[in-house]
């Protein structure tokens, strides 16, 4: 009798790029197994229980949001796509978002999520621009971001031609940016209409409890379509011969075949399980990092001076500066939430504080650290960047009390668990929409195939399933 | 099979893909993508769906024949009976 696992498609990573694609690939029929190293599912955007309370990572916000009725955008198709009924993830929407810029965020947009918002906004900061903006929307309006052959262009450049001042060009691009762009000071175009649209053109929403919520959702579907799932079951090689994958092997030896295999651990990565000599080879890992900080607080953060929007991206130099730093952390700008600032309902909300600052983070700096020092040098910076994150809020000057818990994670912290290189959040600069590799039945999906974002996410292995599997018959 | 009855079951596999959808005034010789917000992600599903809840296959040429309610039972009806007579 044989008693290998054998089936049509192999999965490795439980993020949402993979259990989107399971539960495509079940719904339809093909046996398909996920195997996730950790424990947790939700790998870039997961959640945990620390000292009795929940906390997100990743989620900030669910982009992407538009209200029912609103057709054709990625959220209906990856509704329809997966069978989720949109109530199902109870959205609330955010009340209102901000970029601020200058030492004390004098020079500042609101955007919500409705679009007028910001063209107003646009219109009374930016009088001389308004006209260059409008053309601009309708370059990105009339853009095919999801072309899957789509050419490659400076973002800076397209958007230079129509906007001529740089501080609202940086602007437009700070929350774009930090919310998905894995190149230093600019952008695919693609990926700019992407998270344009994504951002400004719809917007943000979050289930009352966080990302745990779209996860059980996954999770229940991927089940109910018969799909299998091993937690604590790392892939360490992919078993090539002639080209093509025969087999995954598991980190505790043993070997699983397979039809197809679909990589959601990146480009870089996966290519270090083709082949771990010829690293060289491999598309180059990402640059940029981050570190967040969480501190939970006995009250609202509007009652304590942190304001009443629900995220602010903040920057205070003359240009904004989307690079590794040299230091451990760059204080000059960031993204601070405050996830009770989304609009829940009468009578719902989070039952305590929470405020969390991210910013731009050097991976060496923390790598090298030992533990003494790492614990210390998160102390440290840990104040300092609320304290930077506060220079950016409406009535931020008074002394905040301590926080009743805090947590904050490093680039050390994000390759831990995502498996990330470099703890390289949108991982690699080099995208690959078709989700090849150099193995003919290997297919990347989730961040290194470039759709980015929750939504993205999703939708990224809902179309390397079809692409690559589905629609081959 | 008449070919009402596979207008319906064609209507029972898009209620289900695209819930979004009014799909009480779909006109049966207009094409279903110029009155309904289907993608081709949509088509993909209802040929799979075809094939997954009644064993139809439709190879990728024969796609367009789906295009209107009407020209989609035209296709499918002899099909499906071809089907039920093997049975």
């Amino acid at each position: 009798m044989n008693t290998r696992s054998h089936y049509d498609v192999v999965i490795i990573g439980a993020g949402m790029s993979g259990l989107a694609a399971g539960i495509r690939l079940a719904h339809f029929g093909r046996k398909v197994c996920i195997f996730e190293r950790h424990n947790a599912v939700g790998g870039l955007n997961g959640f945990y229980s620390f000292r009795g309370r929940k906390f997100d990572v990743g989620l900030h916000a669910m982009t992407n949001f538009v209200r029912p009725g609103v057709k054709g955008t990625p959220l209906t198709k990856l509704l329809r796509q997966l069978r989720i009924d949109r109530d199902e993830l109870a959205l609330s929407e955010q009340r209102q978002s901000r970029i601020a810029f200058g030492p004390h965020g004098e020079l500042s947009l609101r955007f919500s999520n409705d679009f007028a918002l910001l063209e107003t906004e646009i219109a009374a900061r930016f009088p001389a621009q308004i006209d260059g903006f409008r053309r601009l929307l309708a370059t990105v309006r009339s853009f095919d971001d999801v072309a899957l052959d789509g050419p490659a262009l400076s973002a800076r450049a397209v958007v230079r031609a129509h906007v001529s001042d740089p501080v609202l060009e940086d602007m437009l691009f700070c929350p774009l940016m930090y919310y998905g762009s894995a190149t230093e000071q600019d952008m695919d175009f693609g990926q700019f209409v992407i998270m344009f649209k994504a951002l400004f053109l719809e917007g943000f929403a979050r289930p009352l409890e966080g990302v745990r919520v779209v996860l059980r959702v996954l999770l229940a579907k991927y089940r109910a379509a018969g799909g299998e799932r091993r937690m604590k079951c790392g892939v360490r090689r992919l078993v090539v011969r002639e080209g093509r994958a025969v087999a995954v092997e598991l980190d505790d030896g043993a070997e699983v075949t397979a039809d197809h295999v679909l990589s959601s651990i990146g480009g870089p990565e996966t290519a270090r399980l083709i082949d771990p000599h010829a690293a060289a080879a491999s598309p180059p890992p990402g640059r940029l990092s981050f570190v967040e900080t969480i501190a939970i607080h006995d009250r609202a953060p509007a009652d304590l001076g942190w304001g009443e929007d629900t995220i602010v991206f903040f920057n205070e130099s003359d240009r904004f500066d989307y690079a590794r730093p040299d230091a451990p952390v760059d204080l000059r700008s960031g993204v601070l939430c405050v996830p009770n600032n989304f609009d829940y309902g009468p009578d719902r909300g989070l039952p305590e504080g929470v405020v969390r600052v991210t910013c731009l983070a050097n991976y060496d700096s923390w790598a090298g650290l030992a533990p003494a020092a790492y614990a210390e040098a998160k102390g440290r910076w840990f104040g300092a960047m609320q304290a930077s994150a506060r220079r950016f809020v409406a009535g931020g000057g008074g002394v905040v009390p301590a926080p009743v818990a805090t947590d904050m994670f490093t680039p050390k912290t994000i390759e831990k668990f995502t498996g990330h290189l470099g703890g390289a959040v949108y991982g690699s600069p080099t995208k690959n929409r078709r989700g090849h590799t150099p193995v003919a039945n290997v297919y990347l999906c989730g961040t290194d195939q470039g759709f980015l974002g929750i939504v993205g996410a999703m939708l990224s292995g809902i179309s390397m399933a079809n692409l690559h599997v589905l629609s081959r018959g | 099979m008449t070919k009402d009855e596979c207008k319906k079951l064609v209507l029972d596999i898009i209620a289900d893909i695209a819930p979004d959808e009014d799909l009480s005034n779909v006109k049966p010789d207009v094409r279903l993508r110029d009155q309904l917000q289907l993608d081709s992600m949509d088509f993909l599903d209802i040929v799979m769906e075809l094939r997954k809840r009644h064993g139809i296959e439709v190879p990728e040429a024969d796609y367009m024949q789906l295009a209107s309610l009407d020209s989609s039972a035209e296709y499918l009806t002899p099909r499906f009976n071809a089907l039920a007579d093997k049975r």
